[in-house]
Formats: structure tokens, C-alpha cells, sequence
């Protein structure tokens, strides 16, 4: 089962106008692992998850998640497929409760209408329970329950990080996309996030798919690693083999000199 | 008191107030003056909560809420009409019972509701495809090509307007003698907050507050903005159509003039005074904005030279509104004693404890 392909990118193209900002992206994930999609700015790393997010339709190529063509699709139905993601600046509802934020992004599971709210129907009271006990579970395996009833503006970085990382969990995904999760973070909490990641990795049973610039991160953790740079795909493979790729270092780790 | 009996303090309380209100309109107490204010409260109440879905909750902007007024309280008055009015102006006759008005009332006033989703469903469904200012334009050329249409059409009287809604009011007076236009618009106003209550309240209706605060993220965690965007639209239009034939009835007598963008105007003015996304300031502004407007017509027209004023400075030094985004509880915690307590956001352990004392 190991080999299953979680997602699958075939021949991507994609281009904003006359820019071609991706060109021939293959990725291949596989089920359970930890994968990483590094390069310099610019380079099209966040293009490729907004691709897979559906936020924009590829010019040319498949994207494939489960086996199932994705590309096209509406961003909602591709995460209620069961891919979350988190991004780069935190994008909370930074106005509405922690409970709130991780009952919300369950909706794809609502079965209930507006007229079941309106009137507290069995069907409504039902799922409205199951979400909010299934929220305070997640809540309470990140040992963030204690902070369900704050809003997440008033939550220190780190903890906002924590709590969006559990709110694209709330999704169940079976594969989670995490852009740049060390952005913000100081050198000393990137252990603890690293061991965090792993921690996640291991209980939730979840393939993660990383974009990262803290070369520490992306080493220790990725078992597989794909380098892009000019929307090209210039190097892939373990991290040791990245890491004395000679066309990497030329191209984004400068000095040929690693962590 | 426990959690459960709880559940109905605040309807009872409402309920009370309402009987109380009516018993003193019956009694003559409350004059035919007050009674009028009173009712344009609630109107205004139901205008400016449903106008908050779609302005204060989902966080766009529609500018044409009074066509949809104007289509609800064209429909429920042609309706009332052709079914309850003996010598109206369509039919000639009346085509059921006049007496039956009685039970049939508010029947009238929800088809008005239904006639106005239905109209902002053709609004929506297009200009939802785009985003942000372009719903505000939308809105507002709506509001035209409605208030334009009504003026054209001859059975509703052209620009002349429609008259003779008051006849199925004395009608329900024949069977019984009670000041109903004030009984349902209380109805009403009281359905319209329970409703937006209940709705925005629950995880579904929160995906329309997740749209405001950050619409990519609210897509990428699986709500369907679009659904959310087309139940917010259409639900807070079917609002304005429900206030609009209650408007209607309580004037006896409507023209396009009264739906124009000033109607929308005043509604905005409401929400904004009151605070964007919160019920409770929708409802307060509503009162204040009512009350205003009616202490201030010996001002003739410097009212309108005073109110925008007050905006001006409102904006100036509260741009949130009376309420920002916060409900009455929040600013005064005892109130919270009012309400029962929502069980599912308190921690499971402790919910665990008191679960068995309920």
C-alpha cells in the first residue's frame, strides 16, 4: 500500500497570460510520506499548491489525487476530497473563536438546510453535536482546548501557526500542504516544529507535502525532496542527494555551503 | 433556572411585551400615531437586520434592498387585492372570502417574501461570478430596472401607485377587532431576529461570516462560497419582501417613489449605525434611527440636513457603529443569564459533568 500514489502531477504548464510560470511539473507522492517542494523566490512553489487547491485551472497537464482528476474543480470540492493546506501568512478567521475556525472548515460534511437551523430540527442538533465534539477532540489532541473560546488575533505566532496546522487537519485530509509552516518562527521554535510536524505525521497518518525555506526543516524531516526554480523542475531526490546536487546549489543554495 | 426552561425566557418575554403592546393599542391608550411608529419600528427592523446578512455578515456590499421591498410589497398587495378586496380595481371582486384575510394575511405577506428571493435569485446567480464593487452596482441599477418596471406597468397604477390595501384590513376588522397590522409586523420583526439568530448562529450560516473575515481561506476549508452567497442574498432579499408588504398594508397605499435608492438609503444608514454583522445593533439602530427620524420632523428639512450629519460624525469617531461586530451579551454579561447555554461549545469534559443535571 506504501506505493500508492496520493498525488499524482502530470506534464503541468501553467501560464498567467504570456508568463510561464510553471513548465513540465511531475510529481509523484506517495502514500505517508513526508515531501518537500523547495526553491528561491519566485520560483512557483505556492503556484503549484494553488493549483492543486484549485484556485487556478492548469494550462496544460492532470493533477490526480486518489487516482481522481482534480484540476478544474472548484477549491471547496477539491478540499472536501479531503486535501488540506495551510498558507504562508496565516489566513485564519482571526474575528471568529478557535472552535469556531475548526467547526467551519467542516462544512463539507453538513447535510442539514437552512430550514433545519431555523426550526433546531433532530437532523440539525445531531450534526451540530458531532462537529463541536469532533472539534474538541482535535483541540484537545493539540492541547489547544484550553484556547477553543479565544480569537486566534489575539493568540501569540507560534499558536496561530498550531491552530491553523489543526484547522486544515479538521478537514480529515489524507494529504496535507503546508507553505512555508517555519515563516515567522525563530530559530529556537524550529525544533519544536519540526518535531510537531512529525508528531502530526505519525498520529494523523497523513501525507504531507511541504513548501519550506529553513533548509533545517526540509532535511530533517522530507523523504523525498523536488527543487524547482523558473517554474522548472531542476533536481529531485533524498535530501542527501539535494544537497550535493550541483545544479541546487548553484541555483538556490548559493556558496555550495548547506545548513 | 435551568438550561432547558431557559430556551423560552426570551421568546416568553417578547411574547409578553407583544400581548402587552396590543392590549394597549386595543384599549386606545397607544394612539393611531404611536401605533404607526411602532409598526415603521419593525419594518425597519426587518430591513436593516436583513440587510446586515448580506452588508454586515457576509461583508459585500448591496445597495438595492428597497426593489426588493418594492417587489414584496407590490406582490402582497396585488395579492391581497385580487383575493380579499370586493370592488378592487384587477378582478372587480373579491376571489375568496374577504373574512377568510383573517387566517390568509400572513399567507400574502410570505408570498411577497418568495416573489422577492425569487427576483434577487436572477440578480444573484450572475453577479456573484464576479466579485466585491460589482454586487453594489448590481444592486443598484436592480433597484432602478425594478422602481423603472413598476412605473410602467398599468395594472399596478404606473408611477400613480397601487391603493386600496387598507380595505383587507378593516376586512380582518370585520371578523375581529384587533390592530392587526401591528400584530403581524410585531410577528414578523420578532421571526426575522429569530430566524437570523438561529441561522447565523449555526456552522452553516457561519460559513457566511468565514466569507468577511477571509473568503480564499473559507474555499480552501471547504465552504461553498457560492451556496453561502446565494443563501445570505436570498434570504435577506425574501427579508426586505416581507417588510415591504407589511409596509404596504400598514400605509394603505405604495408608488415605486417610496422603493427608490433613497429607500436602500435609509437602510444602509440603519446597518451602519448599528454595527456591521451584529443583530442586536441592527435592531437598536432601527429604533433609534425610527425615533429620530420622527422627533426630528418639526426640523421639516433639515432633518435631512442633520441626519447625514450625525453619520458623518458617527463615522468619524465610531466607524464600527454602536455595536461593532459584538451582540448585546457581550457588552453586558448579565444578559448572558438570559440565554441558555450552548452546550456544544463548552468543553466536553465539563459538559460531560453537567450533562447529567439537565
Amino acid at each position: 500500500m506504501s506505493d500508492t500514489a496520493v498525488l499524482e502531477i502530470n506534464h503541468l504548464t501553467h501560464r498567467f497570460g504570456g508568463l510561464e510560470a510553471l513548465t513540465d511539473i511531475n510529481v509523484n507522492l506517495r502514500k505517508g510520506e513526508i515531501a518537500g517542494l523547495i526553491g528561491p523566490n519566485g520560483a512557483g512553489k505556492t503556484t503549484v499548491f494553488n493549483l492543486v487547491s484549485g484556485f487556478y485551472v492548469p494550462t496544460e497537464g492532470d493533477i490526480l489525487f486518489k487516482g481522481k482528476r482534480i484540476n478544474g474543480l472548484k477549491p471547496h470540492v477539491i478540499a472536501s476530497m479531503q486535501i488540506g493546506r495551510t498558507f504562508q501568512n496565516i489566513r485564519l478567521w482571526s474575528d471568529m473563536t478557535v472552535l469556531e475556525n475548526i467547526c467551519i472548515s467542516q462544512q463539507y460534511r453538513l447535510s442539514y438546510n437552512v430550514a433545519d437551523a431555523f426550526f433546531g430540527t433532530k437532523r440539525f442538533k445531531s450534526e451540530e453535536k458531532k462537529i463541536h465534539e469532533e472539534a474538541w477532540t482535535l483541540l484537545e489532541k493539540f492541547n489547544l482546548a484550553d484556547k477553543a473560546l479565544d480569537y486566534p488575533r489575539n493568540l501569540p505566532y507560534g499558536v496561530q501557526r498550531r491552530v491553523e496546522i489543526a484547522r486544515a487537519l479538521s478537514l480529515n485530509p489524507d494529504l496535507l500542504m503546508l507553505d512555508e509552516p517555519a515563516a515567522g518562527l525563530s530559530t529556537s521554535d524550529l525544533a519544536d516544529l519540526i518535531s510537531y510536524i512529525r508528531w502530526i505525521h505519525d498520529t494523523f497518518g497523513v501525507t504531507i507535502w511541504m513548501i519550506e525555506h529553513q533548509m533545517q526543516v526540509i532535511m530533517t524531516l522530507c523523504d523525498y525532496i523536488q527543487v524547482i526554480n523558473f517554474g522548472k523542475e531542476i533536481a529531485r531526490g533524498t535530501p542527501e542527494e539535494i544537497q550535493t546536487d550541483q545544479n541546487v546549489i548553484k541555483a538556490y543554495l548559493g556558496n555550495g555551503e548547506i545548513d | 433556572m435551568s438550561n432547558k426552561s431557559k430556551k423560552f425566557l426570551v421568546p416568553g418575554i417578547t411574547a409578553v411585551v407583544m400581548v402587552f403592546i396590543v392590549i394597549l393599542a386595543k384599549l386606545d391608550i397607544l394612539n393611531n400615531y404611536y401605533q404607526t411608529i411602532l409598526m415603521t419600528i419593525c419594518i425597519n427592523v426587518i430591513m436593516s437586520a436583513s440587510l446586515n446578512i448580506v452588508n454586515g455578515y457576509m461583508g459585500e456590499f448591496s445597495c438595492g434592498h428597497g426593489g426588493f421591498m418594492a417587489v414584496g410589497a407590490y406582490v402582497s398587495s396585488l395579492l391581497s387585492l385580487i383575493f380579499f378586496c370586493p370592488g378592487n380595481s384587477i378582478t372587480g371582486h373579491a376571489l375568496l372570502p374577504p373574512g377568510s384575510a383573517v387566517f390568509l394575511f400572513p399567507v400574502v405577506i410570505l408570498l411577497g417574501g418568495l416573489a422577492s428571493m425569487v427576483v434577487s435569485l436572477l440578480v444573484a446567480i450572475p453577479s456573484f461570478k464576479t466579485r466585491d464593487d460589482y454586487l453594489a452596482i448590481v444592486t443598484i441599477a436592480t433597484n432602478f430596472i425594478i422602481t423603472t418596471s413598476l412605473n410602467n406597468i398599468p395594472v399596478v397604477g404606473e408611477s400613480r401607485g397601487l391603493m386600496g390595501m387598507k380595505s383587507t384590513l378593516s376586512q380582518m376588522n370585520n371578523v375581529v377587532d384587533l390592530p392587526w397590522s401591528l400584530i403581524w409586523g410585531m410577528i414578523f420583526a420578532a421571526l426575522t431576529v429569530y430566524a437570523i439568530h438561529r441561522i447565523m448562529t449555526s456552522t452553516l450560516g457561519q460559513g457566511i461570516s468565514a466569507i468577511r473575515y477571509d473568503e480564499i481561506s473559507a474555499e480552501i476549508m471547504s465552504v461553498n462560497t457560492n451556496k453561502m452567497k446565494l443563501i445570505a442574498f436570498t434570504f435577506s432579499s425574501g427579508l426586505a419582501g416581507i417588510a415591504g408588504g407589511l409596509f404596504a398594508h400598514m400605509l394603505g397605499f405604495i408608488n415605486p417613489a417610496s422603493f427608490g435608492i433613497m429607500k436602500s438609503t435609509e437602510s444602509l444608514v440603519m446597518v451602519y449605525l448599528g454595527g456591521m454583522g451584529s443583530l442586536s445593533g441592527s435592531v437598536l439602530s432601527a429604533f433609534i434611527f425610527t425615533i429620530l427620524l420622527e422627533l426630528l420632523r418639526p426640523a421639516q428639512i433639515f432633518k435631512w440636513v442633520i441626519i447625514p450629519l450625525m453619520l458623518i460624525l458617527i463615522m468619524q469617531f465610531r466607524p464600527e457603529g454602536i455595536m461593532g461586530t459584538r451582540e448585546l451579551p457581550q457588552v453586558f454579561p448579565k444578559l448572558k443569564k438570559l440565554f441558555p447555554v450552548n452546550l456544544n461549545i463548552v468543553r466536553r469534559t465539563e459538559s460531560s459533568d453537567t450533562g447529567g443535571a439537565l
